[in-house]
């Protein structure tokens, strides 16, 4: 087991095109109101390219624009890539407005991987808030298809209200799987809510896992990663095997743009994952 | 290294350069005068040059004067740099169109046939300046195949300054005055004006520039003129207008992000992002996505942008860069800081634009200055 945890190499997983190729979308799914999930396939031969967990693609809806959005599908040997989507303007309206049959153009995969197939043997902490489940479902799917290969597997998702959890249901199959544990919590529920209301934060202390040997993976909010990150510190998980993925306005996704600049780091290219101790200087700042 | 013999042209003869150039199919471009300022734009004849003009430039001010001798480069630099040729301002990226199947196809909007440019009279610190966006679009992984399509025709003519502007501070970045080996060129020029006599000395940086050379009416340089060029050099990096310590500012700016001094800074910039149009290293972009009527053609065009700007950092939900202090910072951090840790190089190269073209001359090297004064971390460790 290395001692030094790094996300892998970026630059070895990055394509550099800025000339996006036509995808078909293969299926749709309503995960909320305002959220969903789509299945594409690329719809030119030698287009399919792999993929690690925590990268993302840049989905272009014809004549409005692109956004970059992680792949939130298997990574196990898969034809399709799937992506989650919460509509919140422009873009992800137009995406929104796809249904099965239709194309849009897909550039990528972008940036750095959560560190998973590094992590032989060690408790495995996963810290959702929101849509940040979905950067995260392809290193759980792939923790659970390596079983095995990894000591617990806790899952911790929060969101605003019950009606915007996504992936509810897969969420309680995961909890059925040995030695998973999966805590669901909300801000605020109504009578037939029977998980936790409250911050994910509040989660951290009662899940079981060994701090000496876990890696926490963490996606949500700025805010809920900086109070999950002290909290998974207080319970004895220090920030260097902790990881975290930001988000910034990106438009080219190749290091140009410099529009997702975060200190020194261009996101799209040096991130979205960082280890948390790389960037403890900057996420320390406000408006960086 | 050894370096070429410098050769000596008399100032009569320097049209035969431009007619070289254009024989071997080059365009020549470079400095000429319009409206009030110097700008770059077509060469056709040695008039074309700002012949007998210099450039009065202080924070926030800029004005063309009249020279007392007929100098062809005796002037610093303009509001406009070289970037504009290589990183144009506005570029179409993408062409989309859609059949009545819904099927996609997408090609290379950029069709613009590359020219082929000589740029006549790059001063040392746009050399390296370009030397800096060539690391920028071509270093690191993914080039970017508009810039390299651009790039690689240049025949770089560099000048020597004789004389500093008032906003200059070259030599604090270790950028100038002098165009030297440090920094690639195909030409180096160093124009002499004495009583009587005015005359370029040359050297070649490159086997074509050698070539160029030998094409040229030229006769090896005598040591008094090499001596006359030197002493010109010494003159402008003895008259710098402005100077930056940068002893540890990588660090100083790292470690002083909460600075009451960006404060104070913030209360002055209007976040107008000219210094960031000026600026000839400065690089981001925006992308625009447009349409026909039909809607079944788009395009996607790429322009220059500014990290001054609100919608810089617009996410849903807001900017991540709301008041005008962390925009400032970003952009001083970027330059003098973090650009280092990206490009293993300053992103500033000294020219003082960002001084002249700020409407409230804002000067960097007295913020930078200022902060050092109070530097809150004195002992900074870089981890
Ligand atoms: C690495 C990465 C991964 C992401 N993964 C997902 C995902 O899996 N699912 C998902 O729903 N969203 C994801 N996002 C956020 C998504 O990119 C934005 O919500 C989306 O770009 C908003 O575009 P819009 O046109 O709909 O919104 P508008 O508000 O109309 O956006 C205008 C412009 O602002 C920029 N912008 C606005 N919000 C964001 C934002 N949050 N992040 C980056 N740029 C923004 C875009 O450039 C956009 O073109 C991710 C962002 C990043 C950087
Ligand atoms: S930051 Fe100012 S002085 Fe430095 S290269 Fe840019 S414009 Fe010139
Ligand atoms: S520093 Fe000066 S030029 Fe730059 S944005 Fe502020 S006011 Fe404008």
């Amino acid at each position: 087991m290395s001692s030094v945890l790094h996300p892998p190499d970026a630059s070895a997983l990055q394509a550099g095109s800025m000339l996006p190729e036509p995808w078909v979308v293969v299926s749709r799914l309503e995960e909320n109101a305002d959220t969903f999930t789509i299945e594409l396939r690329p719809a030119e031969e030698g287009t399919l390219r792999p993929f690690a967990p925590g990268q993302f693609n840049m989905l272009y809806a014809f004549g409005t624009g692109e956004s970059a959005i992680s792949i939130s599908g298997s990574p196990e040997n898969s034809d399709t890539r799937v992506h989650t989507i919460r509509r919140v303007g422009t873009v992800t309206s137009a995406l929104d407005r796809l249904a099965p049959g239709d194309t849009i153009g897909l550039r990528g995969p972008f940036g750095s991987a959560w560190p998973i197939e590094e992590l032989p043997g060690r408790d495995l902490v996963f810290v959702a808030g929101g849509i940040g489940l979905a950067p995260l479902r392809p290193a759980i799917l792939h923790a659970l298809a390596h079983r095995k290969d990894y000591g617990r597997i806790v899952i911790l998702a929060g969101a605003r209200s019950p009606e915007d959890l996504i992936f509810h249901d897969e969420l309680l199959e995961w909890k059925e799987e040995p030695d998973v544990e999966v805590k669901l919590t909300v801000d605020r529920a109504g009578i037939d809510w029977y998980h936790h209301v409250g911050v994910v934060t509040t989660l951290i202390p009662q899940a079981d896992f060994d701090p000496a040997n876990a890696v926490a993976m963490v996606c949500g909010p700025e805010i809920m990663m900086r109070f999950t990150a002290v909290e998974l510190n207080k319970n004895g998980l220090p920030d260097s095997r902790l990881f975290v993925t930001l988000e910034r306005n990106m438009k080219c996704a190749v290091g140009i743009c410099g529009h997702c600049q975060f200190g020194p780091e261009f996101i799209c290219r040096d991130g979205p994952v960082f280890r948390y101790d790389h960037i403890h200087h900057w996420f320390s700042q406000r408006e960086v | 290294m050894t370096t070429d013999p410098p050769v000596l042209l008399p100032r009569e003869q320097f049209g035969s350069l431009l007619e070289a150039l254009a024989r071997r199919g080059y365009r020549v471009v470079g400095p000429t005068v319009r409206d009030g300022t110097i700008v770059y734009d077509d060469l056709t004849k040695v008039e074309d040059l700002p012949i007998g003009w210099k450039d009065e430039q202080e924070g926030g001010h800029y004005r063309l004067k009249r020279r007392e001798d007929e100098a062809l480069f005796g002037y610093v630099v303009g509001p406009e740099s070289w970037k504009k040729y290589l990183h144009p301002q506005r570029l179409r990226l993408v062409k989309a169109e859609r059949d009545t199947s819904g099927h996609m196809t997408f090609t290379d909007g950029d069709e613009e046939e590359p020219v082929r440019y000589a740029f006549l009279g790059m001063k040392s610190c746009e050399l390296n300046a370009m030397m800096i966006q060539d690391k920028v679009f071509l270093g690191s992984g993914t080039a970017d195949s508009h810039y390299e399509r651009r790039r690689k025709n240049i025949f770089s003519i560099g000048v020597s300054c004789g004389e500093a502007g008032g906003t200059c501070f070259c030599v604090s970045m270790g950028t100038g005055p002098e165009v030297t080996d440090q920094t690639p060129h195909d030409l180096a020029v160093t124009e002499v004006i004495e009583d009587t006599s005015h005359y370029f000395v040359l050297t070649a940086g490159s086997d074509e520039g050698r070539e160029v050379l030998n094409e040229l009416p030229a006769t090896p340089a005598g040591p008094e003129h090499v001596s006359a060029a030197k002493q010109r050099v010494e003159h402008a990096a003895s008259t710098m207008g402005r100077r930056m310590d940068t002893g540890g500012v990588r660090e100083l700016l790292r470690e002083n992000l909460e600075h009451p001094q960006w404060e104070d800074v913030a209360q002055r910039c209007l976040t107008c992002a000219n210094c960031t149009m000026v600026c000839p290293t400065c690089f981001c972009t925006t992308v625009e996505d447009v349409t026909d009527l039909t809607g079944d053609n788009a395009e996607r065009w790429r322009s220059w942008d500014s990290c001054f700007t609100l919608d810089f950092t617009w996410m849903h939900g807001g900017s991540a860069r709301q008041s005008a202090k962390s925009r400032y910072r970003q952009w001083l951090t970027h330059k003098l800081s973090t650009w280092h840790d990206q490009f293993q190089s300053s992103g500033c190269v000294g020219c003082g634009r960002c001084i002249t073209w700020c409407p409230v001359g804002i000067d960097l090297t007295q913020e930078v200055a200022a902060i050092r004064e109070k530097d809150n971390h004195p002992a900074p460790t870089t981890s």
